[in-house]
């Protein structure tokens, strides 16, 4: 995906990078209240109630499904589930959060301890998962300036109240690089799990970063800074890299690190200190008292277990030892939900050929010629026009010879600007390869016979003649036998004649 | 048991009050007062008593997570100090 730029750091320093992720969950309603949680480019405040607009005397209830989100989540980070959990008010003023506080968890989350899996070159290097816990997300603020010049804000609360759940890790990156590994894999299981829709670019998945460096040895954690606003896995390994570098030189010219929040400024590529908000970190937590402790029965916890998905680290191992896959194409199909579901739906629907040659042809088009379309129209494969079984029936016909690679390639193209069949392309249109000389022979000597004048001014030395019978040939065989076939055939067959 | 004046003046920003030197000198009084009250709670003996995280049983099941309609903006933002078209309007706040 993303290519390793450079590696800012120098052997005499260690970076220390941990990540908080937090994603919205897919829930039909919000974390507290029944509005609609689908509120993408509605208009502003058309999905608030009295609960989540924050009126007084009302009253939150928790959502069942986000809770049943967040467990499954923990289960799939290998945390423990402890049996009691409870929500807490994060106290602080701010005019996206219409309370005056935030219903979070602090003390008791519902998940602890996890861990995920990343590859850094060639090993699995395992990334602590100190908590998951669930949150409310906070409205949305938009900022403006009048005509004299003052500024303004404006709130639209249709995100306030959306759930919203908190990964944070132990701070066991060492690079940058890692970090993006970890954001990646992080969001691949939770669209695996169908949790999160994972788009950073939209902000329902959003990553800020704790970073320090440290002299290589030290056992105490260098002071660090928090970076926010890095909106894209590119982003993420860019805005860290930076950071690094930057405190590096910093200790380097004998001046210290301020703990401070950066925000990530992509068009120069640079971190910039933000104001930082006195009071913060002064949120006096305590427990929620509108929302009673939360027991998590054992029972619920193995229903949750019995319904979770495949997840990406096993399915890339199947398509490796089930369809014969090479390492790297399994990784390139399972790293995204929708595209290993492509690949296998359109395997099942693949006749020809053995199992393996079958799984090759698919992945090859699969990541070749349709990525590649996708990518140049900025499209999802989820949206994709070419079907998996329209891809299938594609692979069908090459693979039975009744269409070159080249027609392949040309009806792929059809296919996915048009959402039309191959198979139906190939059947009205007569598409058909004729490479068969035999077939191809009987055709042109049924034309030679049938166009004697040609035939005569061929021998007679008019070449034109044979570009008319070429065209006779190709609208015999609807244009499936190509004129570089044909020519040498007929040439052939009125020399003999003239012989 | 007390609390400093500063103490005073850092709980009032929080809760974004402003409190003359007057002001804060009769929060510390009270505040110290009622805090010396709740201290009594310290003497009780709770060696035999679990501890508990909440005065509520714990729930097990929730809302069904099901979608309702909201109120209409109209409705919504009745009580809105300022409104601009559908949107709150507030005072600057910057990042
Ligand atoms: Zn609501």
């Amino acid at each position: 995906m993303t290519a390793t730029t450079h590696a800012p750091a120098e052997t005499d320093y260690e970076i220390v990078i941990g990540l908080e992720v937090h994603t919205q969950l897919l829930t039909h309603s919000k974390m507290f209240c029944p509005c609609a949680a689908d509120y993408a480019d509605d208009a502003p405040n058309s999905h608030v109630c009295m609960i989540c607009m924050g009126m007084p005397g009302v009253l939150p209830v928790v959502n069942q499904q986000a809770v049943e989100y967040t467990l499954m989540t923990g289960l799939a980070l290998h945390c423990s589930i402890p049996e009691l959990s409870k929500f807490d008010r994060k106290n602080y003023f701010y005019p996206d959060l219409p309370k005056g506080y935030q219903i979070s968890q602090f003390d008791l989350p519902f998940c602890q301890d996890g861990y995920l899996e990343v590859e850094v070159e060639g090993a699995l290097k395992r990334i602590g998962v100190t908590r998951a816990h669930l949150e409310e997300d906070t409205g949305r603020l938009l900022h403006r300036t009048d005509a004299y010049g003052t500024g303004f804000s404006l709130v639209d609360l249709n995100r306030a109240g959306i759930p919203l759940l908190e990964i944070v890790s132990e701070p066991d990156m060492r690079t940058a690089e890692e970090a993006r590994l970890y954001m990646q894999k992080l969001r691949s299981i939770l669209v695996y799990l169908g949790v999160s829709s994972g788009r950073m670019e939209e902000g329902s998945l959003r990553c800020d970063a704790n970073i320090s460096v440290r002299p290589r040895g030290q056992k105490k954690l260098g002071t660090k800074t928090e970076i926010k606003n890095m909106n894209s896995f590119r982003a993420v390994q860019r805005a860290l890299e930076f950071e690094a570098a930057r405190q590096i030189e910093v200790l380097r010219a004998g001046g210290r690190i301020i703990q401070e929040t950066r925000g990530w400024v992509e068009a120069k590529g640079i971190t910039v200190s933000q104001r930082t908000k006195e009071e913060a970190n002064d949120y006096r937590y305590f427990p929620e008292p509108d929302l009673p402790p939360v027991h998590i029965t054992r029972a619920w916890i193995e229903e949750i277990r019995a319904k979770m998905p495949e997840l990406p680290d096993a399915r890339r191992e199947r398509f490796i030892s089930d369809y014969g896959l090479s390492p790297y194409d399994a990784a390139v199909l399972t790293d995204d939900r929708a595209w290993a579901d492509f690949f296998e739906t359109t395997v099942a629907s693949v006749t020809t050929g053995d199992p393996t040659t079958r799984a090759k042809s698919v992945a090859n088009w699969v990541t070749g010629d349709l990525a590649r379309l996708l990518n140049a129209h900025g499209q999802e494969i989820v949206t994709s026009k070419l079907t998996p079984a329209g891809l299938a029936g594609l692979v069908n016909a090459l693979d039975a010879g009744t269409i070159s690679g080249k027609q392949a390639k040309e009806l792929l193209e059809r296919a996915f600007a048009t959402g039309e069949q191959p198979a139906d392309i190939i059947a009205r249109e007569g598409i058909a390869q004729v490479s068969d000389v035999g077939a191809l022979e009987t055709v042109a000597r049924d034309i030679i016979a049938a166009n004697p004048k040609a035939v005569e001014d061929y021998h007679k030395g008019k070449g034109a003649a044979v570009q008319f019978l070429i065209g006779q040939v190709m609208r015999q065989t609807k244009g499936s036998a190509k004129p570089d076939i044909i020519q040498p055939i007929l040439v052939r067959l009125l020399d003999a004649l003239k012989g | 048991m007390s609390i400093s004046r500063e103490e005073v003046q850092h709980i009032a920003l929080l809760a974004r009050l402003r409190l003359t030197d007057e002001e804060a000198e009769r929060m510390r009084a009270q505040l110290s007062a009622i805090l010396g009250h709740i201290a009594v709670l310290q003497e009780a003996d709770v060696s035999d008593v679990p501890p508990s995280v909440s005065i509520l049983p714990p729930i097990e099941t929730f809302r069904a997570d099901e979608a309702a309609p909201s109120l209409p903006p109209d409705e919504l933002l009745a009580n809105a100090p300022e409104r601009e078209e559908d949107y709150l309007r507030v005072k600057a706040v910057l990042e």
